[in-house]
């Protein structure tokens, strides 16, 4: 019956998918994705082995993940979920999907601990972060292509960057006045065109960034 | 000792701050397990990053280490918890809404206006990894690398991150110009 759904390419029907499944498919792609883009290896199975979402309700998914807080892949594994099971789907996906990494950091923690003295584990560990300043620093740019170039973003981007690297202002602070400032901003400067406009392109960067991270 | 009820309540700020993800959340981390609360020190919580980085599923799960580091498994479950359970239920109501909220005109205001502030946010939890690992020749030219062969090249991200681990463990036996 599922498959017969998932053979249209259309979303399964809610009642279609045991929470067992659910909580298997998150295990393994919480299971294999490594040094982030965990988006990408979601996608594999939500979209293209499971066919549970077509590319464009995962992209919504996407979408709405991005603009909440908190970990992108832990929001659309709640969403998705969600679809498949209401909230116990969610939970299931969830749960599947960060356990294993879960399970490999305590472990890897308590080895840590009795090694805090050893050169050579803690020169590593310097290595690994290093890395992933070249990483991270990589992952900004590509994000903000399109920011970077636009002066009122450039100004919002130095504004919140410099009030919690320079400034030391706490976190909530920035969130509470800088973040109000910038949507007030659009909100006034968009008029009905614009804000087609600028959906538009919202949509293209989810697409190519979806594109870049489904490359490795 | 810290308390588990401390460690509950700044997780679960952190995970309701953590516009942008993980890294953009990363500098209020710091600043409050290692500055404000002394629970860990810069070293320890740059290592404890790192493993997040060589972890399966996502990086933060390095949460669960600065948990058990406080108060033992307990601590663990308790910010596995506070960190993620609120941004999930946050999420949950909010995806359920959001068909409703899509003709709203401030959707799109927020979406474009939050952008650059996770951008901004996101480049100084670069900052603030890069302040506790960059401070010689060597770390300096690790982070280089990785950044130029990404940017060249779309390599897994996890073989850069372990190679450079590797790097710093290994050059500077290799070839004395590069200190530890």
């Amino acid at each position: 019956m599922a498959n017969d759904v998932s053979a249209l390419g259309q979303p399964a029907s809610p009642s279609a998918v045991s929470l067992g499944r659910i909580f298997g498919t998150f295990l393994k792609a919480g299971l294999i994705s490594f040094g982030g883009g965990a988006v990408a290896y979601q996608r594999e199975y939500i979209v293209s082995a499971n066919r549970w979402f077509d590319d464009e309700s995962f992209l919504d998914a996407l979408e709405i993940s991005q603009a909440l807080p908190g970990l992108n892949s832990v929001n659309l594994s709640v969403i998705v979920g969600d679809k498949l099971a209401g909230t116990l789907g969610a939970l299931a996906a969830v749960l599947g999907f960060v356990l294993p990494g879960a399970i490999v950091i305590m472990a890897s923690g308590v080895v840590w601990g009795g090694q805090q003295r050893n050169p050579n584990v803690r020169y590593f560990l310097i290595g690994v972060a290093a890395a992933a300043v070249g990483l991270l620093s990589t992952v900004a740019l590509r994000l903000g292509h399109k920011q970077f170039v636009n002066p009122l973003d450039l100004g919002i981007i130095l504004a919140s960057f410099g009030a919690v690297t320079f400034l030391r202002v706490p976190l909530y602070v920035v969130l509470l006045v800088i973040a109000p400032c910038a949507v007030w901003l659009y909100h006034r400067g968009a008029d009905g065109v614009a804000i087609e406009q600028r959906a538009r392109h919202l949509r293209e960067r989810l697409r190519h960034r979806h594109v870049m991270y489904i490359r490795h | 000792m810290a308390r588990p009820i401390n460690l509950i309540w700044v997780f679960a700020l952190l995970s309701i701050l953590a516009v942008g993800g993980g890294t953009a959340v990363l500098p209020e981390m710091e600043r409050l397990t290692v500055q404000h609360f002394h629970w860990i020190t810069e070293g320890q919580f740059r290592d404890m990053y790192s493993l997040g980085q060589v972890a399966p599923g996502p990086n933060m799960t390095m949460v669960l280490l600065i948990g058990y580091k406080v108060s033992g498994a307990l601590g663990a479950l308790a910010v596995g918890l506070a960190f993620f359970l609120p941004d999930c239920i946050l999420t949950l109501v909010v995806h359920r809404m959001w068909d409703r909220l899509k003709s709203s005109p401030w959707r799109t205001a927020v979406q474009h206006g939050m952008a650059p502030v996770a951008i901004g946010l996101m480049a100084s939890g670069t900052y603030a990894v890069a302040r506790l690992s960059i401070f010689n020749l060597t770390s300096l030219l690790i982070a280089a690398a990785v950044f130029v062969l990404l940017l060249w090249r779309h390599f897994n991200p996890v073989l850069l991150v372990l190679a450079g681990g590797l790097a710093y463990m290994l050059l500077p036996h290799v070839v004395h110009l590069f200190p530890h």
